[in-house]
């Protein structure tokens, strides 16, 4: 299993890791871009200031979806 | 104003709701519900228009309410259709009624411009009608502000202080946690997806499950009212399928309903739907008893935070840390709905 679960799929999704043993959140914008820190509330602001300061996506592919959340399109 | 207005909101369990009248306050409105002969369930404004005397201490007769104090007749739709003495019905004389939908067991109810409630923004909780499960649940009353509820429920791992020795899990700290936000459609999910984690003995007896296990603990809140937590525990390593069927995992699907009774008092609906084990009466016993205990220990720390918070100036200070992502995320998204209520129609397509 990745560390990389995303579960939502829509068209405009924020995510935000935590990684494993360490206190650094990763943000993933829906364009891709990615950001660390160690303060949601930087890092919030970071993501919802899309597209400002975000750079271009990186190579490769999406974060696999696990599971269609199932209350969701309901 | 701190309420979300122009949303669905649940206002009872459909088995709250019969032929005797009812009375709810929702986002500071005093409603009285009741179910006319045909089974429907009606919402009407809990005041008398003559001298606002309400019509839940007044009486059923037929479809209509006759005022307890002076008599004024109001149909389902809150038409005066009788006032005592004479024979004109003035104009005005009628009462509010309210958008009404049972769905998924809730009665939900629409707080808002009549004209805009579209019954297919309700969000579903399908589980707790559904014969495939078997659901226990209930509501507390709470004395305290619906965002301190959300808060509460938006971070799980306040269970190891707060409800120590009920439902944490040792594994909890040694999972990564995603928080995912869906800004069009409104969603706030908080996943834990244990890969390897011990079985708890209760799961282990209930679902016949011998040895370790996969468990998932995925918030999906659909802010303002309703919240989920879908609980997946399967045999190590196996996961739902490609389709999305799950027919491998056992799954526990808790919802809580989190309606504002008024500023700073809420309406705290839970429920439990199981897929397993359906006709075991010690599992439901089990599952009822540490869930209502678990709302009881937040009822009473969050009661005690809104006295305290009620004592402070307006823009008290708070620190917010790695648990409080999705937390923080909600409060983004509710405080937008609040400052939306007060914008026209045309603002709130989403």
């Amino acid at each position: 299993m990745t560390d990389r679960v995303a579960m939502l799929r829509g068209a405009t999704v924020y995510r935000i890791h935590w990684e494993l043993g360490t206190d650094v959140l990763v943000g993933v914008c829906h364009c891709g871009a990615e950001h660390d820190s160690e303060d949601p509330v930087e890092l919030w602001d970071w993501l919802l200031a899309h597209p400002e300061g975000h750079e271009p996506p990186p190579a490769g592919s999406p974060a696999p979806v696990d599971r269609e959340p199932v209350g969701a399109d309901a | 104003m701190t309420f979300a207005r122009n949303h669905w909101y649940v206002a009872a369990y459909g088995r709250e709701i019969g032929r005797e009248l009812f009375a709810r306050t929702i986002l500071g409105e005093p409603l009285v519900f009741y179910r006319s002969e045909a089974g429907e369930v009606v919402a009407l404004a809990d005041r008398c228009v003559h001298r606002r005397y309400p019509l839940s201490e007044s009486r059923l007769e037929g479809d209509t309410i006759v005022c307890g104090y002076h008599g004024f007749t109001y149909d389902k739709a809150g038409s005066c259709v009788f006032v005592p003495g004479q024979e004109r019905i003035p104009r005005t004389a009628r009462v509010p009624s309210y958008p009404v939908v049972e769905q998924d067991s809730f009665v939900w109810v629409w707080i808002g411009e009549r004209d805009r409630a579209d019954e297919s923004l309700i969000p579903r909780a399908p589980w707790l009608a559904d014969p495939a499960y078997t659901t226990v649940s209930g509501m507390e009353p709470l004395a305290a502000r619906y965002e301190l509820l959300v808060d509460n429920l938006m971070d799980l791992s306040h269970e190891t202080y707060l409800h120590g020795g009920y439902i944490g899990t040792p594994e909890v700290a040694n999972t990564p946690i995603t928080t995912e936000v869906d800004e069009d459609n409104r969603i706030i999910y908080v996943s834990r997806h244990m890969a390897d984690a011990a079985c708890p003995p209760f799961y282990a007896k209930s679902t016949g499950i011998d040895g370790r296990i996969t468990r998932w603990q995925d918030i999906e809140y659909h802010p303002p009212c309703l919240y989920l937590l879908h609980s997946r525990v399967a045999p190590v390593g196996v996961l739902p399928e490609a389709d999305g069927s799950d027919p491998n995992g056992f799954h526990v699907e808790v919802v809580y309903a989190i309606t504002p009774e008024t500023e700073h008092s809420t309406h705290d609906f839970w429920a439990v739907a199981r897929d397993f084990a359906l006709d075991d009466q010690e599992v439901s016993d089990f599952l009822r008893d540490s869930n209502r205990t678990v709302v009881l220990q937040d009822v009473t720390a969050l009661d005690i935070l809104e006295r305290v918070i009620q004592g402070e100036p307006r823009d008290y200070q708070e620190l917010s840390i790695n648990i409080d992502t999705g937390g923080l995320a909600a409060r983004r998204i509710l405080k937008r709905m609040v400052a939306e209520a007060d914008e026209p129609a045309r603002a709130v397509t989403a």
